[in-house]
């Protein structure tokens, strides 16, 4: 997902009984599905928790640009060009819409790319892969928006505003994320044998770094139930992976593509699919900084910063001296 | 419509306008995710998407006028650099931001006068391009313009990128004006205006926004010139081989 | 220098005649490039459309409707609590 992991500080949830009135009143709200807005009262965890899953959701989108951005100019007709120039750019917003979100919570955008430039705060495993071929564009739309969406629908649901009506926003805009993305890969399947073959290998590279953006289990996490019980999480990690690959495997059947896990098959009695377990120490790994492209993604956003800092400073200097200019002719005109 | 004669010479023109506006969506789409600030991402994103889009138009009419059967993306990502009939300036590096900035100023700032005078082209065709794209690019101008006055008023640094901007990139306008026996017959048909035409309009619009920005046009100055005839600066062999990979290593091939 | 440009509270009357209507938020140096923002960020360049900008920390907001007088809000402005955010945990009873 693209908020993987998100800590709370909560040791085990807590039932209303043990709660303080004020906090009591918060978390009856919550459950009568009421939204939290601003300038409530909330308890501090909660806000501190989601300034973590917002910020890492909207980093997530910023970085997010990187690996698709690397074919933009490499796009194989005027139209396509357009298309991903689009999807790019809207992640651009998303990130936008989401660090105002975090911002109505007492951060700064800037603080929250300071914490992304060091390192500090994480975003999704997924964006630290390679899009090595035009396929890989198309796995990623079909894929990695695929399990996104998943996560981003239940969230236009949840209990702060903010980030509820961002989330409403950014999933009308992303409807057609998903459908570029399987629409290079039909047009790829239906053509020649060397680019079904490049679909087939995005799939292939694709596949369980796909299954693990939804994170390890975590139907033992108390931070996950805590989240829960906030209504800032609706579903478990299990159940999206589970949905996600139940909606995939038949998509990937129609391109005549193969899914690369050899324990992949259908299970009449539970309704669904069983399928292997992803390479956990692979994730982990590249949660922890060893990715492929890891570096590439950090030191990319850090010097598109570092270089536009005279850019942003020199507006910041127009606009005070204009405000200061204005000041000066009304003061010589009393 | 215009008369059959008249089509190698529409043809023409429509590639001069739409690679002029295909390579600058292209190296304008090069910051995307790399741009100094979010805001600035997105409104950068969409001048190029623009832009792209009008390349879309003029290639299209490129292709009618031109009668072989190609297609836009024929036109766009199988032609050569000989082929390529875009001005020099699109084509330079994006060098910093504030270079970027510039050079899409001075591009405007000659793009929308010429947009508003083919307005009243004879071909409807290229009228009907020009007031679609006039708006879009009235807009651009806004914009641009903007940006420069802000920079170059706005810190010592900045003031120095984009006096160094200018400089760099002045001697790539002179060529913006310049006319050949192509811009003859247009002008004789009533097609497309005289390029020395809007000059005036252009060197007005900059002389204001300079002024604004206390940035100094160069006194002395040369005009690098070729794109219009296929010859090219060295940079544009290297953005065909990247924009046209895919069509190129997989010939034939749907995308 | 580097001072982050404020935040401002953008608003938008579509075509339809209604009335403006809050969309969202955005960072600009002043007024006018904010308007620029908006224009490029929440309307994909519609035209026809009206822009009001306001700096978010001008907006004067009532109090939460349904709260006792548990509930003061830690903050008067609606959008960042930046002092709020430094304090220490040490010093909550302040």
């Amino acid at each position: 997902m693209y908020a993987q992991m998100v800590k709370t500080e909560a040791k085990r949830v807590r039932s209303l009984d043990e709660m303080e009135p004020q906090e009591r009143a918060f978390q009856e709200r919550i459950d009568a599905g009421q939204k939290i807005e601003p300038k409530e009262w909330m308890p501090e965890d909660y806000r501190k928790t989601l300034i973590r899953q917002i910020s890492q959701h909207a980093h997530s989108e910023i970085v997010g640009q990187l690996p698709e951005g690397n074919w933009i100019t490499r796009a194989p007709t005027l139209e396509r060009k357009a298309i991903l120039l689009a999807k790019v750019q809207d992640e651009a917003g998303h990130g936008l819409y989401l660090y105002c979100a975090a911002e109505t919570l007492g951060i700064s955008r800037d603080q929250m790319y300071e914490q992304l430039h060091s390192g500090k705060a994480k975003y999704s495993s997924i964006f630290n892969y390679p899009t090595l071929s035009w396929a890989d564009i198309g796995a990623i739309g079909w894929l990695v928006d695929g399990a996104a969406i998943m996560n981003q629908v239940p969230l236009q649901r949840c209990s702060y505003g903010p980030y509820a009506r961002a989330m409403v926003r950014i999933c009308k805009e992303e409807s057609f994320h998903q459908r570029q993305g399987f629409d290079i890969m039909t047009v790829l399947c239906k053509g020649t044998p060397e680019q079904k073959a490049m679909a087939q290998d995005a799939l292939d590279r694709w596949w369980w770094p796909s299954l693990m953006m939804f994170g390890p289990s975590d139907d033992a996490s108390v931070h996950s139930a805590q989240s829960m019980a906030w209504n800032i999480k609706q579903d478990s990690n299990d159940e999206l992976r589970q949905k996600f690959v139940d909606q995939t495997v038949p998509q990937a059947k129609f391109l005549g593509l193969t899914v690369p896990d050899p324990a992949l098959a259908w299970n009449e009695a539970k309704g669904g699919h069983d399928f292997g377990e992803p390479d956990w120490t692979e994730f982990f790994a590249v949660i922890a900084g060893e990715g492929p492209c890891n570096r590439e993604r950090l030191e990319a956003r850090r010097k598109a910063w570092g270089d536009g800092a005279w850019f942003r400073d020199g507006l910041t200097a127009h606009a005070s001296k204009q405000a200061a200019r204005r000041q000066a002719a009304k003061l010589a005109a009393e | 419509m215009s008369a059959l004669g008249l089509s190698p010479a529409i043809a023409e023109f429509a590639l001069r306008m739409g690679d002029s506006c295909l390579i600058l969506g292209h190296r304008n789409s090069e910051w995307c995710g790399h741009a100094p600030a979010l805001e600035e991402d997105i409104a950068l994103a969409n001048t190029a998407l623009d832009l792209i889009g009008q390349t879309q138009l003029w290639l299209e009419l490129a292709c009618e006028a031109e009668g072989k059967g190609r297609t836009s993306d024929q036109l766009a990502f199988l032609r050569d650099v000989s082929g390529y009939r875009n001005l020099l300036l699109v084509e330079q590096p994006n060098g910093d931001f504030g270079r970027t900035v510039m050079r899409q100023y001075l591009f405007d700032a000659w793009h929308l006068p010429l947009l508003k005078a083919l307005m009243n082209s004879t071909d409807k065709r290229i009228a009907a391009i020009a007031e679609k794209a006039a708006k879009e690019v009235a807009y651009h101008l806004e914009r641009s313009a903007d940006l420069v006055v802000r920079l170059g008023d706005g810190t010592a640094e900045s003031h120095a990128r984009m006096q160094a901007a200018v400089d760099f990139l002045w001697p790539y306008t002179g060529e913006m004006f310049l006319a050949d026996a192509l811009d003859e017959e247009l002008v004789a048909s009533g097609l497309a205006p005289e390029p020395g035409s809007h000059k005036a309009a252009w060197q007005e619009h900059v002389t204001r926004t300079f002024a604004d920005a206390t940035l100094k046009a160069p006194e002395k100055s040369f005009a690098q010139k070729g794109g219009r005839r296929g010859v090219h600066s060295e940079h544009l062999g290297f953005i065909l081989a990247e924009m046209q990979f895919l069509q190129r290593a997989y010939p034939g091939a749907r995308w | 220098m580097s001072s982050e440009w404020p935040l401002w509270e953008v608003f938008i009357r579509g075509q339809h005649g209604l009335n403006h209507r809050h969309v969202g938020s955005l960072h600009a140096p002043d007024a006018e490039m904010a308007i620029l923002n908006a224009r490029d960020v929440y309307t994909r360049r519609n035209e026809g459309v009206s822009i009001w900008v306001v700096r978010s920390s001008d907006i004067v907001a009532s109090a939460p409707s349904d709260k006792g007088p548990l509930f003061d809000p830690a903050n008067a402005k609606v959008y960042r609590h930046p002092t709020f955010f430094d304090v220490p945990d040490e010093v909550g009873h302040m």
